[in-house]
């Protein structure tokens, strides 16, 4: 069948063959900033850059090695060890088309979030920890899509868990950010006990973890719906996906930076890459298990969409436009291989562009000391010239501004929806509206209007280390999408990793939805300069409708888990403690007494007796055991 | 003939006399010469075990000496693969208690100040240890059975001085607790061992381990036989609902005894489920395995929701391995070989990750004389090393990925899921249930880590000193143990897998039907 993924050939020898290096490196600069602690406080942020750098190189050579080979023999597979013996699971790394557009993006956007990072945490004393932890990431996160089989991926997804927990809580005397941290990190937990039996499951069907190893699948059967709804489970937690969203916006808690890497740019976008990579084998087109990912996607890229309409913290903001934007990539995850090369180029862009948003709010807080309160921005454009040009690109491109890069791959997604699910399609039309108008109500509250700073407040350009990387990403924002979408670029590239025709998709410029699209996201960014533009912005949030408080309050996501999972749990923990304390123990103390003789000893025995009691007790045992000998040679 | 663990043994009991002997006030020298000895022990051990062929005979450095003749006793030793992992795992963890413990017998320091004064000299301390060393080499490599209990029963000696002599405010009370299950559980396995002895189906009576397998065949005299050794061992693990000694124990006990106890002896139980009730009594282990499972998955399940509430650093971590110890008995009566092997790995993996963390949570203690969380906060900011150390600790005990006990934790799980041992799918639900635990692990050691180390710094904390040289070195070779093995199992699986596969054929488990690779059935 043509549409069928790639075979994976075994290499040897080349940059490919040395890929693991792409990891070492980040590992290697967490390891030494780690353990030699306070020594590499003066040079440490210059050692985390170069690691991450060093890693880049790598894939940029790896990448160039990888299209010398002829489209069929563009999966290769690096052993690397015996990992476990018993289960025949060997390390190993697969470099294709999926995992290196990944690496790209990974080792590309982290290395200049790593620059950046040298500006921004110029002034926090514990900067050598930070480029600890964040090449920490890049190692894992690394490790998570490069692996050639599904524990490699595992190990990997929980170590970018680690580093977005030791970086959602690297400002851990905050108690709201130790708070973040361990949510962030519970949260996901639930998701990787979906990964993990979604594991036991697919080695007991098939014997094997390993990509390599299993076989693309025709028809779906109970068992890999199965398997695709717990892998799904997997990607919802890693990906702030409903149900399992709520610990995103805490994660805001976490530097900038990190948002932008982690909680934007890769980690977050794990799941999408789970769901692609894993769907040749449990995600074929029309099956069940797909339709899941793409109702998840629609619903999620709704919701994202109003969260991000009703918060005043420019960060939170974003991380409902985050959550939305991941949506649209699940979306296109759940349509097969037509929908992958979209869902693959919306992330790759979204990578860019969110990023340089991201980065860009960093830019503005590091102005501002560190205000997050859109309310009390305004006017800012014309103080930090450079930051609200970046800003401004990533906010077009994001809102799907024709020929911008988001346009190309939202519209591709959109378009490849309608033809699978008109429903769905429609949905996705109308979260893009809808982000129209969060996002132009962003970029007025802060850009533009009267000024409502707080006094003290100077505003000012950051430093050329940090404006450089927004420049560099705002320009992959402008042409990227383009370039990858028109031509079929992109989804002729990944075809040998994902599958899907020979031709490509074409891209339509003129269709009805498209047409829709943009007269919504022109009226909501309309609607948006009526309220926030040219209309005055009150410093204090207004009480707002029902609807309002509904999205304030993240759709009662957080109210929900309390009543269903903490306020039982806690009670459970309570209840358990009681009875360990008083009936399990009680019970067995009893017991023990009524062996001994009565419970007045028992009670002897803990006032202090205890030693003479014991005494007793063991002559009696060597006594019983003398006669049984005894007794038993007679 | 292989003098190799005579001399294990002999080593630390010659070097507990020294020590004892060692004139009063000689504390620095008494402590000096425990460590000495301990890592002459570490060495030797080392030599040995290079000299280890898996997959050779199952036993090897086998050494016979007749002790009561007309009993047929015999002080037998000789090691598997997994009883060499576990001495090693014992030999590794002694010096590094020793390190740790350097001022444990000084006394106990407690939240105001006052100081709990041990009832017993420094010296003997540090002798009884040593005893402790011999006995865990002892029991793990015994092949008589009577020569096991004999081990199984003097190691409470040693323990229960430690906890009642050197231990916290209520250390009597938690150290006859401890005897007293213990020696219950004991007398129950002795009348077995005596049982075994007569019914055993041999040509001339006795109780070498080797030659008992497969000597009971009366699937009713299993079950009774089978049942001593269980209650026994399930005290010893321990396993819900005989577990309470535990908490008490560990609690009230030095931190470095802790870590024996619940790292090293408490293995002596499941070791002793894999070894002696799987392969003596297969029958019965296989009668019993849907029960046994059950109380694995209360353990696992329950273990952890009564560590979520605890509000004391070492009754949490342990109530974590009571949890912990619900996996590895989850694993042995899986009757899988994956699962088997999960689990053996699983008893080194956790004395490792364990030990760390109780250590680790010591030397806090040690730092404010408190054992309550919430009487920290903070620490991380004023001892980043620290609370860097206890984090990873911390992270092996909730199974990290990359960390030694996730491999031993996902090879119980998966093995267990897919066991052919129950037709029903029983075991493929009880996996499931169990997995539940990586969300509840999570949940208990980062809410403590979170209330002990994060936040703002409290008023006590803020003169906290970071770890010395001393701490750091002991914290960082488990710490090294802990990474090493959780990237690279295989030198571990390499030794314990031909054992496990003896077990697994002595117990004649049904081998599934393996589909083949990537093709579905």
């Amino acid at each position: 069948m043509e549409s069928e993924i790639a075979q994976i050939t075994q290499h040897t020898g080349g940059v490919i063959g040395s890929a693991w290096l792409m990891i070492a490196f980040p590992l290697l600069g967490a390891f030494i900033l780690l353990v030699f602690n306070r020594f590499t406080n003066r040079w440490g942020h210059l050692l985390g850059v170069a690691m991450s750098l060093a890693s880049f190189v790598v894939a940029v050579l790896a990448f160039f090695e990888l299209i010398g080979f002829g489209e069929g023999e563009r999966r290769r597979a690096v052993e690397l060890y015996s990992f476990i013996p018993n289960m025949n699971i060997d390390m190993g790394l697969l470099i294709d088309p999926l995992s290196i557009s990944f690496a790209l993006l990974i080792t590309g956007v982290g290395s200049l979030i790593h620059i950046y990072s040298i500006g921004y945490m110029s002034h926090d004393e514990h900067r050598r920890r930070f480029f600890a932890y964040l090449n920490l990431f890049v190692a894992a996160m690394l490790l998570l899509v490069l692996a050639d089989n599904y524990v490699g991926l595992f190990i990997g997804w929980e170590g970018v868990g680690l580093a977005s927990y030791l970086l959602i809580g690297f400002w851990q005397f905050k108690p709201s950010a130790a708070v973040a941290a361990k949510k962030a990190f519970v949260v996901n937990r639930v998701g990787d006990f979906g990964l993990l039996v979604g594991m036991f499951v697919i080695f007991t069907t098939y014997n094997t973890l390993s990509f390599a190893e299993l076989k693309p699948i025709v028809e779906e059967n109970g068992t890999t719906l199965a398997i695709g709804l717990l892998l799904l489970l997997g990607a919802c937690g890693k990906s702030a996906q409903l149900p399992l969203q709520s610990w995103l916006l805490d994660a805001m808690e976490g530097p900038t930076p990190v948002s932008a890497l982690i909680h934007a740019a890769t980690m977050v976008t794990a799941g999408v890459y789970l769901v692609v990579r894993s769907g040749a084998y449990f995600f074929p087109e029309g099956s069940g298990a797909a339709l899941a990912v793409a109702i998840v996607g629609a619903a999620t890229l709704l919701a994202g969409a109003i969260i991000g309409c009703a918060k005043d913290d420019i960060k939170k903001g974003l991380a409902g436009s985050t959550m939305s934007q991941i949506g649209y990539m699940m979306l296109g995850a759940g349509l097969g291989p037509a929908g992958y090369a979209f869902a693959i180029g919306h992330l790759i862009t979204h990578g860019f562009f969110k990023a340089d948003l991201f980065l860009g709010a960093g830019s503005v807080m590091h102005g501002m000391n560190d205000e997050v309160d859109m309310r009390k921005y305004g006017g800012l454009a014309k103080y930090m010239k450079v930051t609200f040009a970046t800003f401004f690109i990533g906010y077009l491109a994001i809102i799907g501004f024709p020929l911008l890069s988001g346009y190309f791959t939202k519209e591709g997604i959109i378009e490849a929806a309608m033809e699978h699910n008109q429903v769905l399609g429609w949905l996705a039309v109308l979260g893009a509206g809808i982000t129209g108008f969060y996002m132009s109500r962003m970029v007025f509250m802060t850009f533009f209007g009267k000024k409502r700073w707080v006094e003290g407040a100077h505003p000012h350009e950051s430093p050329l280390v940090m404006t450089l990387p927004l420049m560099i990403l705002s320009v992959g924002a402008l042409f990227l999408g383009g370039y990858l979408v028109m031509g079929g670029t992109l989804y002729t590239f990944l075809r040998p990793a994902v599958g899907g025709d020979p031709t490509p998709p074409v891209f339509h410029f003129a269709s009805v939805p498209g047409a829709v699209t943009l007269a919504l996201v022109a009226i909501g960014a309309a609607y948006a300069w009526m309220k926030y533009g040219r209309a005055e912005v009150p410093a204090v949030q207004p009480r707002g409708s029902f609807l309002t408080t509904f999205a304030r309050r993240d759709l009662y996501g957080d109210a929900l888990n309390e009543s269903l999972f903490m306020r039982p749990g806690q009670w459970l923990t309570r209840i358990a403690v009681f009875f360990d304390n008083r009936g399990v123990d009680g019970l067995v103390n009893g017991l023990a007494a009524g062996i001994g003789g009565s419970s007045g000893r028992l009670r002897r025995l803990q006032t202090g007796f205890a030693r003479t009691y014991a005494l007793s007790i063991f002559i009696g045992a060597a006594l019983l055991t003398g006669a049984l000998l005894l007794v038993g040679t007679i | 003939m292989s003098p190799w663990l005579p001399i294990l043994m002999a080593v630390p009991v010659v070097g507990a006399v020294v020590v004892a002997l060692l004139p009063k006030g000689s504390d620095k020298l008494a402590k000096q010469v425990t460590l000495l000895v301990s890592l002459l022990v570490l060495v030797l051990t080392g030599v040995m075990a290079a000299g280890f062929r898996p997959g050779g005979d199952r036993f090897q450095f086998r050494a016979e000496y007749d002790w009561i003749p007309s009993f047929g006793v015999k002080f037998a030793v000789g090691v598997d693969g997994v009883a060499l992992v576990l001495i090693a795992l014992s030999v590794v963890l002694v010096p590094i208690v020793v390190l740790a413990s350097w001022h444990d017998a000084d006394g106990v320091k407690t939240a105001d100040g006052t100081l709990i004064t041990p009832k017993r000299s420094v010296k003997t301390y540090f002798s009884l240890l040593l005893v402790l060393e011999a006995m865990m080499i002892g029991v793990f490599a015994a092949t008589d059975i009577f020569l096991f209990y004999v081990f199984f029963e003097a190691m409470l000696i040693p323990m229960y001085f430690m906890i009642g002599s050197y231990g916290g405010a209520q250390r009597s009370y938690a150290a006859v607790k401890f005897l007293l299950y213990s020696l219950f559980g004991g007398l129950l396995m002795l009348v077995a061992v005596i049982g075994l002895y007569f019914v055993a189906k041999v040509d001339t009576r006795t109780f070498m381990f080797p030659e008992l397998i497969g000597a009971i065949q009366d699937p009713t005299t299993q079950k009774w036989l089978f049942a001593g050794f269980f209650i026994a061992f399930a005290i010893k693990a321990p396993l819900w609902p005989v577990h309470t000694w535990l908490p008490d124990a560990a609690a009230q006990a030095p931190a470095g005894a802790a870590v024996l106890l619940v790292g090293v002896l408490d293995k002596v139980g499941t070791f002793g489920m894999l070894r002696f009730c799987l392969e003596l009594f297969p029958d019965a282990a296989k009668a019993f395995t849907m029960p046994i499972v059950v109380l694995a998955v209360i353990s696992i399940l329950y273990g952890a929701i009564v560590a979520i509430g605890q509000t004391d650093m070492k009754r949490l971590i342990a109530y974590t391995s009571i949890s912990h110890f619900g996996f590895i008995v989850l694993g042995v009566f899986a009757m899988s070989e994956i699962a088997q092997s999960g689990a053996a790995l699983y008893m080194v993996n956790h004395g490792f990750a364990t030990g760390a963390l109780f250590l680790a949570a010591g030397f806090l203690i040690a730092r404010r004389g408190s054992p309550f969380i919430g009487d920290y906060g903070g620490v991380q900011k004023v001892a980043p090393v620290l609370a860097g150390f206890f984090l990873v600790a911390g992270l092996a005990g909730l199974s990290l990925p990359g960390l030694s006990s996730f491999v031993s934790e996902f090879m119980v799980m998966i093995g267990t899921y897919q066991s052919p041992a129950h037709g029903s799918g029983a075991l493929t639900v009880a996996a499931v249930i169990s997995a539940l635990a990586v969300i509840l692990a999570a949940v208990y050691i980062l809410w403590m880590v979170q209330r002990a180390m994060n936040g703002p710094t409290a008023e006590p904390v803020k003169a906290f000193k970071d770890l010395n040289a001393r701490e750091v070195l002991v914290l960082a070779p488990l710490v090294a143990l802990i990474i090493g093995f959780g990237f690279f199992p295989k030198p571990l699986l390499d030794v314990i897998t031909p054992s496990v596969k003896e077990t697994v054929t002595n117990v004649k488990v049904p081998v599934s039907t393996i589909a083949e690779k990537g093709t579905g059935q």
